[in-house]
């Protein structure tokens, strides 16, 4: 799987590069039922989103009815239908983040980014989620972007964080 | 043996047994909704929930099984208060507009609030889901009034092997849809309707033929010609209240007389007709491969009425009467459809005949015509649109009513089902045999074809008691047969020695069975009879609710006491068969038949 995720990283890759690498993931792990969330999340990492084509490619793939698909993919938050930002800003809305203030982390996002939970900018630089529990809670509040994670963040901190992202430079 | 108390009560069950079995053995009620006997229990409604003495929960009877000394409380007031608010909150999310439902009165939802006695509705609230989507010719998905039970998901997955329904997102937004940018028509639905049948409540239903109907029997200018197929007699008496199995032929077509049908026909009879076409083709096929094997001369081939063709015939030949089977294989086992037979179902074979050799007989023009097929069927609605089901410009039948909108227009009319006279179908398309009765069974078909077909080659009777076929009857997944063949007729004589092999099957996971033999060239059979919905059309996706195996066994038995009763048990002893032939088709597979009674067939795609 290392070597599949190597051949990603450098240049975009065409569609049907995408697709060819899709097939080598799927041959990886067998074609197994249970192995569909593995799938799904490569899936992602290749396509940066799950429409409706890949998932129907997938299904084909694995002789599994679209609708099971479709199912898993709605199912998790994490995968998503729709293309996302260059930047995925997650706030956490597990029960010590809340109680310390991601609620208002949230408002605070929403208000700066001018989306809801699920949208992306029109620049298609950032889109905006919730999750549940990171599992950092010593370190609550807190929010990740793309997968970095930033602690003990309070709602005047939010246009500190996102202005770096702004300017380009992490 | 497992021993426990439910109610104070003491009880010994079988180990592995669920509370909610053990109860009901025991004439104990436990109220239910999602749980189907045999088919479901998932215990997604956690309305069965019981008291168990040590566990700090309730507990789902229905997926709970019994242990030993366990003490169960059934009607304890934290148990009668849970469920009744377990049944308010789902009607929060519920529209309540029982009165113009098309389930009012049949609805499980309605039966449950009754049996528990719900007076209130507490909670008002945002509902969840609020479409619908009417894009199949067959089904309609009111997602509005789904309930999330999931019996529809297990039918459709489990039992038909399809998937083409499952959960889709989670929480309060969860649908039961084949894919959210996926609608029903587009998908790879073969529209058996099997859903519709277990849906507790309107949220599955077939997509109403009714008005078109009424508009027709009102139009001074239409002769409207109604049909009915072999499983609806023996199933229309239970939504007037009959028992499961009770036969009502002759109030039935009473009935359609009376709702102004100017004549009434019978599926039946073209079931009849379905033999001699199919019997033939499967002949034509068995002798065409054995000639291209080179095992029997062109002298041979002739004397069976036959010519020498390039084309070598495709074995196992596959029967063709259920649409429902016909979109599957189109979809699932596209490079099958060769094994289809050509025949067209028999409800499409009289729709084309009624607008020809009929049209002729009482000079009315075809586009005059209106034909309704009556059937247990929601894939049938799909059929008829199909582009190949069209003779002179003209579609072959114009509309189709399940059984259970049968039973609707009854009412409709204001007629008393129940105190009406024992009617008599109309001539010329209306006299059928025994044989074709038994089409709407598994393995009925097959009966029927074989009945002919060993005395064709033979010249004697199938040599069975009663002509019935027993080891490919009944509800088992694949059942087999094989049949020797001794002393034939003269031009048969190459035939002697060889074993016919046969097969057949209802519901798709048997079909699939065998379709996976076919592709891997492995089927040993020569016909295999396939129905789309478990039991056949006896319990087709347009009969009335319930359908459960209890209920398949009775309405079965029926068919086949109508077969029994009848004094022509064969379809080529049919006098009306003989005189179509001569007056007007000429012979078996002959032009006529190709033009009118024969169809083909459509690849196409799983996804």
């Amino acid at each position: 799987m290392s070597q599949v995720i190597q051949k990603c990283g450098c240049r975009e890759l065409s569609e049907v590069e995408k697709y060819a690498l899709l097939e080598d993931v799927i041959e990886e792990y067998e074609g197994k039922e249970s192995n569909l969330i593995q799938i799904l999340h490569m899936s992602q990492a290749i396509f940066g989103f799950l429409p409706h084509e890949v998932q129907n490619f997938i299904a084909e793939k694995m002789d599994l009815p679209i609708s099971k698909v479709s199912g898993v993919v709605t199912f998790y938050s994490f995968f998503s239908t729709k293309p996302k930002g260059e930047y995925t800003v997650r706030v956490c809305l597990g029960t010590a983040c809340y109680v310390r203030g991601g609620k208002k982390i949230l408002e605070k996002l929403k208000e700066h980014l001018g989306i809801d939970v699920g949208e992306t900018t029109k620049d298609s630089k950032f889109t905006l989620e919730v999750m549940r529990c990171l599992g950092a809670c010593g370190l609550a509040p807190v929010i990740s972007i793309n997968g970095k994670v930033y602690k003990r963040v309070n709602a005047n901190k939010v246009h500190h964080i996102l202005d770096k992202y702004n300017k380009g430079g992490v | 043996m497992i021993n426990l108390t439910i109610n104070n009560k003491k009880i010994c069950v079988k180990e592995e047994t669920t509370i909610l079995e053990a109860a009901k053995q025991n004439n104990i009620l436990i109220p239910s909704l999602c749980y189907l006997e045999g088919v479901h229990k998932l215990g997604s409604c956690r309305v069965c929930v019981v008291e168990v003495e040590g566990a700090k929960n309730l507990q789902a009877s229905c997926i709970t099984p019994v242990s030993e000394g366990m003490v169960i409380r059934t009607n304890s007031d934290r148990v009668r208060r849970a469920r009744k608010v377990l049944y308010e909150l789902m009607l929060s999310d519920h529209p309540r507009d029982c009165l113009q439902c098309s389930r009012n009165q049949s609805c499980e939802l309605q039966k449950l609030g009754e049996l528990i006695q719900i007076e209130e509705s507490r909670f008002e609230g945002e509902k969840s889901k609020d479409f619908t989507d009417a894009t199949s010719p067959s089904i309609i998905r009111d997602n509005s009034k789904c309930i999330l039970c999931r019996r529809c998901v297990t039918v459709c997955n489990e039992v038909q092997g399809v998937g083409i329904l499952n959960s889709q997102f989670r929480g309060f937004a969860t649908e039961i849809s084949p894919s959210p940018e996926l609608p029903l028509g587009s998908a790879s639905c073969t529209y058996c309707g099997q859903c519709t049948t277990v849906c507790p409540v309107g949220a599955l239903k077939e997509k109403d033929s009714t008005k078109t109907i009424w508009q027709a029997l009102l139009d001074p200018d239409k002769t409207v010609i109604v049909q009915t197929a072999p499983a609806i007699r023996v199933a229309l008496g239970e939504e007037f209240g009959c028992q499961p199995g009770t036969i009502v032929t002759g109030k039935m077509v009473s009935a359609l007389k009376e709702m102004g049908f100017d004549y009434v026909f019978d599926t039946n009879f073209t079931a009849d007709l379905t033999i001699m076409e199919e019997g033939t083709e499967l002949l034509g096929r068995i002798v065409g491969s054995l000639h291209a094997g080179k095992v029997i001369s062109n002298e041979q081939l002739e004397k069976t009425g036959f010519k020498p063709s390039d084309n070598v015939p495709v074995l196992p030949m596959i029967t063709s009467c259920s649409p429902g089977w016909i979109k599957y294989i189109e979809h699932y086992y596209p490079e099958g459809i060769s094994h289809l037979s050509t025949c067209k179902s028999p409800h499409m074979m009289l729709g084309a005949l009624c607008k020809s050799y009929f049209a002729e007989r009482i000079n009315v023009a075809p586009k005059d015509m209106f034909v309704v097929s009556v059937m247990p069927c929601t894939a049938k609605k799909f059929e008829i649109t199909r582009p190949e089901m069209v003779n002179n410009g003209v579609p072959n039948v114009d509309a189709v009513i399940t059984t259970r909108e049968l039973a609707k227009m009854i009412k409709d009319a204001g007629i008393h089902f129940m105190a009406l006279p024992e009617g008599k179908t109309d001539h010329p398309l209306g006299l059928s045999s025994g044989a074709a009765d038994i089409f709407g069974a598994t393995g009925g078909v097959m009966e029927a074809a074989l009945r002919t077909v060993y005395e064709i080659i033979t010249g004697r009777e199938l040599p069975f008691d009663k002509l019935h076929v027993l080891p490919i009857q009944g509800l088992e997944r694949i059942k087999t047969a094989e049949l020797t063949i001794l002393e034939a007729k003269k031009e048969w004589a190459f035939l002697n020695g060889v074993t016919l092999k046969v097969a057949t099957t209802s519901g798709f996971r048997g079909a699939s069975i065998l379709m996976d033999d076919i592709r891997k060239g492995e089927s040993p059979y020569h016909f295999i009879e396939v129905m789309g919905c478990p039991g056949g059309c006896i319990s087709g996706g347009g009969q009335p609710r319930p359908t459960n195996d209890e209920v398949r066994k009775k309405r079965i038995q029926a068919i086949y006491a109508e077969d029994e009763g009848k004094r022509l048990r064969k379809s080529h002893e049919n006098p009306d068969i003989k005189s179509i032939y001569d007056e007007y088709l000429g012979k078996p597979l002959g032009h006529k038949s190709h033009e009118l009674l024969h169809t083909t067939y459509t690849k196409r795609s799983k996804f």
